[in-house]
């Protein structure tokens, strides 16, 4: 009884089964809309797939409040051939998963023909594989993991591009730093152990420091959550270096500065693009941020008159200062829309193409040109501090 | 024979394959639009999640808000299996949810012993615990997690796997075994003077939803072309217990029809960023003040109201267990 009970499930399952795939399987798959007529389009859809809520949100604003500027000025300019461009905003609360479902959403229901977005790394490796799947270019403003553009194998991810400097070139130019201007001799590394964006850039500050003659005295680590580091800086303190580097984002990054000073800690400190937060100077305090020195992609107070036009704007529009992540947001919609244009029409593939091919182009973060790696090639600037913990340009540097 | 294939299994069978047959043909036929896969894809994988957190939460009573963490072990062990040593993904699935039901077992030993709050604290730190690990296997990638993995998690394996998740739950509610775990809920002490060996049937539990748990981890790394340990964090169970609560703790279908709900709640909401938690946790709290014991309370949805209708009977269109 026990199996005959069985069987029929199974049977009925199978035949259940065959039916759906006798249906389904002789009709092929109806080939995809024929091109559209050679009619002009009435705007131009680009997706944004963004950080708007969740942890890293603020990132995730800045770059889309920079982009929909953008979009209005060139849509006041005529937009791009004379077709507006169109942005169409989705969140992807700061996830991997739902960051792979908002990039299909965004191809396959939309109808996008090219994709901003999102700002970190492990998020855009999540939608990555539906650009290439679905033929539709992403630019990310500010995905620095190198595996974005390039695959395990080493080949160039066709479909993806950036507009940021990848890790390692902060981690090169800040050792530099310390080497050449600080006069440093010795150094010590903060890491955050559970993230590959601090320990990607310690690793090449390392790599480089040492070539160049110096000496790594400790490398210590800390966890994102912790809060207290005075043990670990005691430590750091009693090995004397005369410089300390911390690639970490803002909120350990003030409390560190903050603890270091406390015990004493008056030598150099160093740090990379994660300092960049309004936030830090409550965090930390004026007093902590002097002598403090980060690697960023641009600084507001760069005088260059394209720069200091987007800095009025955006202050106009939205009240503060702009950060790095809205700079690279705002390039990253200037350098799609000036591929679109070269493309001649709104088509992903001719978009691609005209990406790839992007030289000289001057955005506010300086001059773009988009290597065979997909990587743009372009400057860095340091950063560092006034008494009041006002952020001051210190100085440029050319890759 | 006529006991066994009764009206009710035939009339499952058939939704359930209509259900099937009628998804399958839209996309063998390319008519699925990707993006309605995608989501009818994490409905599946939420579902085994939601229904055997239930088994845990819901019907033996024992408060573990940690299930992300076997999730993990689950999504972990199938990706090393297919990425790195090039297994077939049937095999990984099974590994990853017999790795996750061995966790499922470790853990359920020492901390089954501590009850209500306790054990939600030790489920908590249980989760936080895996996540670390996977932080600091470079092995495995670290923070940023494992790349690369091969996407082939298809509608076949998702709707095959949580159909027999939950009506292997479902199975095992009704068994001798699964009868013990509610009179545990019901009352521990009483169950015990009864001869019901508690921490043995709490562990068996533990051990069921791990390995669900762990299937639906290998179905979402599958899906999902990369996974890192953030995605397995302390809020990715409580997605999953607000399902439970919110589907009533206790009730399957009610998890089913929460997972659903909330899986195209949050999938509508994306284009709203400003407002999506907030309208996210209004309706949370709207459902819970008229419904506090959930949409279906411990109560279950039946095609045997389609038979009393077709009988004329006039009863609720919920039937009790």
């Amino acid at each position: 009884m026990k199996l005959s009970k069985k069987v029929a499930l199974i049977l009925v399952l199978a035949f259940l089964v065959t039916i759906a795939g006798g249906c389904g399987g002789s009709k092929p798959a109806p080939a995809p809309a024929p091109a559209p007529a050679p009619e002009k389009p009435k705007e131009i859809l680009i997706g944004a797939n963004f950080e708007l809520s969740g942890n890293v949100a603020t990132f995730g604003i800045s770059a889309v409040n920079a982009i929909e500027m953008a979009f209005a000025e060139i849509n006041a300019g005529g937009g791009v051939n004379g077709i507006p461009l169109k942005l169409v905003k989705v969140d992807n609360k700061s996830d991997t998963g739902e960051a792979t479902n908002v990039a299909t959403k965004l191809i396959t229901q939309d109808k996008v023909v090219a994709l901003l977005g999102p700002v970190t790394s492990t998020n855009v490796l999540g939608a990555v594989p539906v650009a290439t799947q679905y033929k539709v270019p992403l630019i990310t403003p500010t995905g620095t993991n190198p595996k974005i553009t390039v695959d395990d194998s080493g080949k160039t991810r066709e479909w993806a591009f950036r507009t940021c400097f990848i890790d390692p070139f902060q981690g090169f130019v800040g050792a530099n730093f310390a080497i050449n201007t600080l006069k440093a001799k010795t150094a010590a590394i903060f890491i955050e152990k559970n993230s590959d964006y601090a320990k990607g850039l310690a690793e090449v500050f390392e790599k480089t420091f040492t070539e160049k003659g110096g000496k790594i005295v400790a490398k210590e680590y800390f966890v994102t959550e912790d809060k207290d580091f005075r043990a670990t800086l005691t430590k750091i303190k009693a090995a004397n270096p005369d410089v300390l580097y911390v690639p970490s984002y803002y909120e350990q990054d003030g409390l560190i500065a903050k603890q270091a000073r406390e015990l004493g800690y008056t030598k150099p400190i160093v740090g990379a693009d994660g300092w960049d937060s309004e936030k830090l100077l409550q965090i930390a305090g004026a007093k902590a941020l002097q002598e403090v020195y980060f690697t960023n992609h641009y600084s507001p107070q760069d005088t260059d008159p394209k720069l200091v036009k987007f800095v009025e704007n955006y202050k106009a529009k939205y009240g503060s200062v702009p950060d790095a992540l809205a700079a690279l947001g705002y390039d990253a919609a200037y350098i799609l829309a000036d591929a679109i244009k070269r493309a001649g029409a709104p088509e992903p593939a001719k978009i691609k193409d005209a990406l790839a091919a992007t030289k000289g182009f001057v955005g506010v973060t300086g001059s773009v040109s988009i290597d065979d790696k997909h990587n743009p090639v372009k400057g860095a600037v340091i950063i560092t501090f006034d008494k009041d913990g006002k952020q001051i340009f210190k100085e440029k540097v050319n890759p | 024979m006529q006991k066994i294939l009764n009206k009710r299994i035939i009339l499952t069978i058939l939704v359930l394959g209509l259900l099937y047959g009628s998804i399958q043909n839209l996309i063998v036929q390319g008519k699925l639009n990707p993006y309605y896969e995608i989501n009818l894809l994490l409905i599946g994988i939420n579902i085994m999640m939601a229904v055997s957190l239930n088994l845990i939460n819901g019907f033996t009573g024992q408060f573990s808000i940690g299930h992300a963490g076997f999730m993990a072990v689950g999504a972990y062990t199938s990706a090393v299996l297919t990425v790195k040593l090039q297994q077939p993904f049937p095999l990984a699935i099974l590994a990853g949810s017999l790795a996750a039901a061995l966790i499922g077992f470790l853990i359920g030993l020492p901390t089954l012993r501590l009850k209500g709050d306790y054990l939600a604290i030790a489920t908590l730190g249980f989760g936080e615990i895996i996540k670390v690990v996977f932080v600091n296997i470079e092995y495995v990638g670290g923070a940023s997690g494992l790349s690369g993995i091969p996407h082939i998690t298809t509608w076949n394996w998702v709707f095959f796997l949580t159909a027999f998740t939950v009506v292997f739950i479902k199975n095992f509610i009704n068994s001798t075994h699964g009868r013990a775990c509610i009179s545990i809920r019901e009352d521990e002490i009483a169950a015990e003077t009864m001869g019901i060996n508690t921490t043995k049937y709490k562990v068996m539990a533990f051990t069921i939803g791990a390995f669900f748990a762990g299937a639906a981890g290998a179905l979402y790394a599958h899906y999902f072309y990369i996974i890192q340990p953030n995605t397995f964090n302390f809020l990715k169970s409580i997605d999953y217990l607000v399902m439970v609560v919110l589907g009533g703790m206790g009730s399957i279908t009610g998890s089913v029809l929460a997972a659903t709900a909330l899986t195209i709640i949050s999938a509508l909401l994306q284009r709203f960023a400003e407002i999506r938690m907030v309208i996210y946790a209004l309706l949370l709290i709207v459902i819970m003040l008229f419904r506090p014991q959930g949409l279906m309370g411990n109560k279950e949805f039946s095609l045997s109201i389609l038979e009393r209708l077709g009988r004329g009977e006039k009863h609720g269109s919920v039937s009790s267990k």
